[in-house]
């Protein structure tokens, strides 16, 4: 059994943090919690929220497992992955903007011009195009797992549109209506504050061209979307309008909604539909998803999309290793929170290490996300590593390996009781005209006994995430 | 030279559209080698929108029309300065990295034949610019010029292993080639003033530019057998044919539509 850190019990005695949390669990009796647990889940059933996690796939009527004990942070380690997570974020934003401009960073020789202009996901159609403010990437997601008191990795970024929030914002709700006395006994901070951040987030990043208060939309590919509930529910939260393609048309040099009202002009939009579907004229020809000459209209300033097209180009798992180096690079400071440290396969020396380690090692697929296309070695059958062997060796380029990590754990609601299952952490960082991190995030957490994976789509589960006030 | 241009493209549709939009790449390239003397794009009936030039230093205007549509045309009327750069895209301000153009494209996917001919005809030299010329050479005698035997979507391999095609082929082909060979290239659209006896012909046309790293672009052209000189005018790029296309445009509705193009070149008399 390989260790790991509890962040609830440290050499036999209780972290602060989850101090209060103990009594609340003995004072609750098994047909209580399972009372509660069944509640729990009536909720979430009501309110609608079944969908996947981004990019996971999976039956999108699944409940996502709700574990009601929850995860907590110090404001002190808070902070500290506040300023980390916010650097990186800035980081990868001047990236963005770099790599669409003169791409100073491939001038100086510290990522190679192959990774960022043949990536899939480089947009030439946006080069040389300065997005409001210099920013393309508005909601950043950063994935990040702890392996002790002080130690923080991030796993990956995502920079396109991060899914989950919305399970942020209910998980809260839900353990509020359940539990109030926790949140009378706990002093928790808020974090209701996400949906007001957002809204002034994407209204700082109105093109110049709008002279009055912006009109803001959510652009949703439609409602069988496994995420629509949660682009319904951001749109309801923010007091805007939820679009699809076909509520929109561009003329002289604009965006317009249909309302019953008459077209109304709409500024920002705040898409939840990839690059290649957004116009049909520039990008995907078939797609029925998107609005014709939208790119257009984006290109000459008369709408923010958001995140912009192209954004996509920062938060691929190969151009992930170059983040410490982005980092030191535009911001001239050393990077708050560290990488796993990573073997890339493309190289021959580090391929020839990753193949004599494979049973220690996690492989994963360069482009792949929701853990699909994964080994963790250390869990793997002889025969799923020497599958895996082949398909590295005949594509070299496609993968790259991490040490396997040893996650956190904490208490978890388990059939048998109280048990500690491992867990990562996405925070929402916005990025507008102020950068802003609304104190929580979605905790996932791998319900299975010893799994590292914490993907719904194979057996994860979710957890409210407190941060503590001082 | 000073070219004069007449060129008009319909769209008909045999029932009303409920609207219709256009995003045109359809202005003559800045570069030492043209200068815009005049040069007019009109849609008729339509709404302009907004314009830019994007990262490739192409000038994109966008245009949109209300319903009921039955028919669109678009005019561009102008005319322009050339001369010659020996095909040298010169003073061309654009931003996009040389890199971006090695990506293939479902047009100008590298199959075994494209790789041969490419390694073919680059063995033997290590300067870039030969190989360029080497590979324009080697594209224009396996692809012989013959109009009607290919269609709009015919892709490079394709229109190799029936050796035959136009302009865009040939373009396609040159494109597919280079970048086989690791030479970022790219799809180039224009005009080409071709008989001097002022007869009527097909002036609409397409090359290939290949990215030689110690002079820049450098525009071949294999259907003709030679690099643009001042017989022509450069309007618009892109990875293939489609991207560079100098008009793009969707019409909501069930009507099926009817394309005619025409394009009139005249040379003014100094």
């Amino acid at each position: 059994m390989t260790t790991y850190f509890n962040e609830m019990y440290e050499g036999g005695q209780v972290r602060e943090p989850y101090a209060r949390l103990e009594d609340w669990t003995k004072a609750m009796p098994a047909a209580l919690r399972a009372m509660k647990q069944a509640e729990a889940e009536a909720l979430f059933r009501r309110i609608g929220i079944t969908f996947a996690v981004y990019g996971e796939g999976g039956d999108p009527d699944r409940l996502i497992p709700f574990d009601m004990f929850p995860r907590v942070f110090t404001q002190a380690e808070w902070r500290k992955l506040e300023r980390g997570i916010k650097q990186r974020a800035r980081a990868l934003n001047a990236f963005l903007l770099d790599v669409y401009g003169r791409a100073e960073i491939v001038r100086a020789g510290k990522i190679p011009a192959r990774m960022v202009f043949q990536n899939e996901a480089f947009e030439r159609a946006v080069a040389g195009f300065t997005p409001p403010r210099g920013i393309y990437s508005h909601i950043v997601g950063i994935d990040i797992v702890r392996t002790g008191a002080d130690e923080f990795f991030v796993l990956e970024d995502n920079c396109r549109t991060p899914s989950g929030v919305s399970y942020m914002l209910e998980n809260r709700e839900i353990m509020m209506r359940m539990f109030p006395q926790l949140f009378r006994e706990n002093r928790i901070e808020p974090v209701d504050g996400y949906s007001d951040a957002l809204r002034r987030t994407l209204a700082s990043v109105a093109p110049a061209k709008c002279e009055r208060e912006p009109t803001i939309a959510i652009l949703t590919p439609g409602h069988y979307n496994s995420a629509y509930y949660e682009h319904s529910f951001l749109a309801d939260l923010m007091g805007v309008e939820l679009v699809e393609g076909a509520d929109l048309f561009v003329e002289g040099g604009f965006v317009w909604m249909r309302t019953t009202e008459g077209p109304k002009k709409l500024d920002v939009i705040y898409r939840r539909i990839d690059d290649a579907f957004l116009d049909p004229l520039c990008f995907r020809p078939d797609s029925m998803l998107g609005i014709p000459g939208l790119m257009d209209v984006y290109r000459s300033g008369g709408v923010s999309i958001c995140s912009a097209p192209g954004a996509g180009v920062a938060d691929d798992k190969a151009v992930y290793t170059f983040v410490p180096e982005m980092i030191r690079f535009y911001l001239g400071e050393e990077p708050l929170l560290n990488n796993v440290p990573t073997w890339q396969c493309a190289k021959p020396d580090e391929c020839k290490y990753v193949l004599e380690n494979l049973g220690e090692l996690v492989v994963k697929e360069v482009h792949g996300s929701g853990g699909y296309g994964m080994l963790v070695g250390p869990k793997s059958t002889k025969d799923q590593i020497e599958t895996f062997r082949a398909k590295i060796e005949a594509h070299p380029e496609n993968y790259i390996a991490q040490p396997t990590l040893a996650l956190s754990a904490t208490p978890t609601f388990v059939e048998e009781g109280i048990a500690p299952r491992h867990v990562d952490l996405r925070p929402y960082c916005l990025v507008g005209e102020k950068i802003e991190l609304v104190p929580g995030g979605l905790t996932r957490v791998a319900l299975k006994e010893g799994s590292l994976v914490v993907n719904s789509s194979q057996g994860g589960g979710v957890k409210d995430t407190w941060v503590l006030a001082e | 030279m000073i070219l004069t241009v007449h060129h008009v493209t319909t769209y008909d549709y045999d029932a009303p559209m409920r609207g219709a939009v256009q995003s045109l790449r359809l202005f003559p390239s800045r570069f030492d080698g043209q200068r815009t003397i005049r040069w007019d794009v009109e849609v008729q009936g339509g709404i302009r929108g907004g314009n830019f030039r994007d990262g490739a230093g192409d000038k994109v205007e966008g245009w949109s029309l209300r319903g009921p549509v039955t028919e669109v045309t678009i005019s561009a009327i102008g005319q322009v300065e050339t001369t010659d750069t020996a095909g040298v895209l010169r003073g061309h301000r654009e931003i996009v990295s040389p890199f971006a153009y090695l990506r293939e494209t479902s047009a100008t996917w590298i199959d075994h034949a494209l790789r041969d001919l490419a390694e073919a005809a680059a063995t033997g030299t290590k300067d870039p610019l030969d190989r360029a010329h080497r590979l324009s050479r080697a594209v224009s005698d396996a692809i012989a010029y013959r109009p009607g035997t290919t269609h709009a979507h015919t892709t490079a391999a394709e229109a190799l292993s029936q050796g035959e095609g136009v302009c865009q082929d040939h373009a396609h082909a040159l494109i597919a080639s280079a970048r086989a060979v690791g030479m970022p290239a790219r799809y180039v659209s224009g005009y080409l003033f071709a008989r001097e006896d002022g007869e009527p012909h097909e002036a609409a046309h397409a090359w290939a530019e290949i990215w030689v790293e110690t002079i820049g672009w450098i525009g071949f052209d294999p259907a003709n057998e030679c690099c643009p000189d001042s017989r022509y005018i450069r309007i618009g790029s892109g990875l293939d044919a489609r991207e560079a296309a100098p008009i793009k445009g969707v019409a909501q509705g069930d009507g099926s539509e009817r394309l005619d193009v025409t394009v009139a070149l005249e040379a003014v008399q100094q």
